[in-house]
């Protein structure tokens, strides 16, 4: 029988929430990390007991942590448990914590500046790591996304990080600006289908593809209209919130902008709104089931000022149709005096026959559906608040 | 022997749990003592300061003998009772958040 794991990322550790495929009773381990802020868990879908964790601190800066028995035990994969803890030269390791912006002439990108809030230009400076994303086929090999906004591979499970300058210089990295929460790549889609296929998004930039596994760039914004910049039609600067895509449809996109739900049929060349009967399209969070390609869902969010659901009521909404026509899912679910938000990385789906979908809150809660949305329970209710949720299906 | 007392943060991602006691060569100053700490603990390598280019990461500071030593040079002799271990060397967060 197969088991899931759900990975809960949090503002003090990390949680790993397992069950079995009924979805009913869960055991919980952690907080690991306790204390720091654990932006992004994520495990290899070549192994799944190859776990990558971003742990940081606004005090301390950032850590990449590594399990190699799914979630048990960690360690800074440049600095291996029981290796010596210095180089032959008595040099110092722990490289695997060390994310350095390319400005190399080999590039012919020496990058320097992008906007700051005001536009005024600013230089890059690293803050942490967003987003960690295992390749589909080696476990040693990740890709972090990176505050300010890069795009950062390690061949070697974590140890050593090389950034991938082309997408920060392929021409429009002058003009990215932060969003609320910080100038982040917080969105990295690698594509089944077509391995030299990488999706990322920037707040606030916008949607990026590379069709040659990262070494070139362009922005995919066609059709996004953001009503908050200079030009609502601009090349670069809307605020994306997060992409989602599911793994057989290579040119299909879903996203949930700052305000609006879009899709794209055609690798993001072009974007049309499917926000359709929404109680507000504002949002952070979206998903597509396991088995059904056109069945979307997202958490309506009030405003990008008022970050709760509408009416004091967390509803998510599904829709059946790949978008526009929309249902809300309120079975499990707070009805009345509840402001939580759902923030970009915090949900996710198992692919059990019967898909489970799963999404966490600045609450601490963590729901679950083991029915495709029809029905929610929650599996913790007071954690941490919640900042990522992914989960891994495990035979 | 250098005795360094660490915040809790740092403590717990090197796997200790009360001061630590270093030994360092030449000139006791700032500078070797986190030179000494990094070589011992590597996974405190850009904790406290910047992997590259070295810069004191901006919410710690460093006391000594109950005088904040922060903001002075990082090359700077510490005084006798930190060389000898008389007194501990303090790294600290600062207080932000509620």
């Amino acid at each position: 029988m197969s088991n899931v794991r759900v990975l809960v990322g949090t503002r003090k550790g990390a949680f790993i929430l397992t069950s079995d495929g009924k979805r009913e009773n869960w055991d919980v381990s952690g907080p690991h990390f306790a204390g720091w802020e654990i932006y992004h868990v994520k495990g290899s879908d070549a192994d799944p007991n190859r776990i990558y964790a971003s742990q940081t601190s606004g005090w301390f800066g950032q850590i990449i942590q590594r399990s190699d028995d799914g979630g048990k035990r960690w360690f800074q994969p440049g600095t291996p448990a029981g290796e010596p803890t210095t180089t032959p030269d008595g040099m110092p390791k722990g490289e695997s914590n060390k994310f350095v912006y390319d400005a190399s002439e080999e590039t012919g990108k020496p990058l320097t500046t992008h906007q700051f809030y005001d536009g005024t230009p600013k230089p890059w400076e690293f803050k942490r790591v967003w987003h960690l994303e295992p390749s589909i086929d080696d476990p040693n090999t990740v890709y972090a996304g990176i505050e300010d906004a890069a795009l950062f591979r390690s061949t070697n499970g974590g140890e050593t990080w090389q950034e991938l300058p082309g997408l920060r210089g392929h021409g429009t990295g002058s003009q990215w600006q932060p969003g609320a929460g910080g100038m982040c790549l917080h969105t990295i889609i690698l594509d089944k289908a077509n391995r030299d296929r990488i999706y990322v998004a920037i707040s606030a930039a916008g949607a990026f593809r590379s069709d040659d596994a990262g070494v070139t760039w362009k922005p995919i914004n066609q059709g996004l209209r953001s009503q908050y910049i200079p030009d609502p039609t601009a090349e670069v600067g809307h605020c994306v919130h997060h992409i989602a895509k599911h793994p057989s449809k290579s040119n299909v996109l879903f996203m949930q902008k700052h305000w609006d739900v879009l899709r794209s049929d055609n690798a993001g060349d072009l974007w049309t709104e499917v926000s359709g009967n929404l109680p507000t399209d504002f949002g952070f969070v979206i998903d597509v089931h396991a088995h059904e390609p056109e069945t979307i869902y997202v958490v309506p969010i009030k405003s990008d000022s008022e970050h709760y659901p509408p009416d004091g009521k967390l509803r998510v909404y599904r829709s059946r149709t790949g978008g526009n026509e929309w249902e809300a899912l309120t079975n499990g679910l707070p009805q009345s005096n509840c402001y939580v938000n759902v923030l970009r990385d915090a949900m996710a789906v198992d692919s059990l026959d019967s898909c489970g979908v799963y999404f966490g809150t600045t609450g601490g809660q963590v729901y679950a559906s083991p029915d495709g949305g029809d029905t929610w329970a929650p599996i913790v209710r007071d954690l941490p608040p919640v900042l990522s949720v992914e989960v891994q299906t495990l035979t | 022997m250098i005795v360094v007392v660490l915040p809790a943060h740092l403590r717990s991602l090197a796997g200790v749990t009360g001061d630590v006691q270093l030994e360092v060569d030449g000139p006791v100053t700032r500078h070797s003592i986190l030179d000494a700490l990094e070589a011992r603990y590597p996974m405190l390598r850009g904790t406290i300061r910047d992997h590259v280019g070295g810069e004191r990461r901006p919410l710690l500071r460093f006391f000594a003998c109950g005088e904040d030593v922060t903001h002075e040079s990082a090359e700077a002799p510490l005084p006798e009772a930190i060389a000898s271990g008389a007194e501990p060397f303090f790294i600290i967060g600062a207080i932000a958040g509620g």
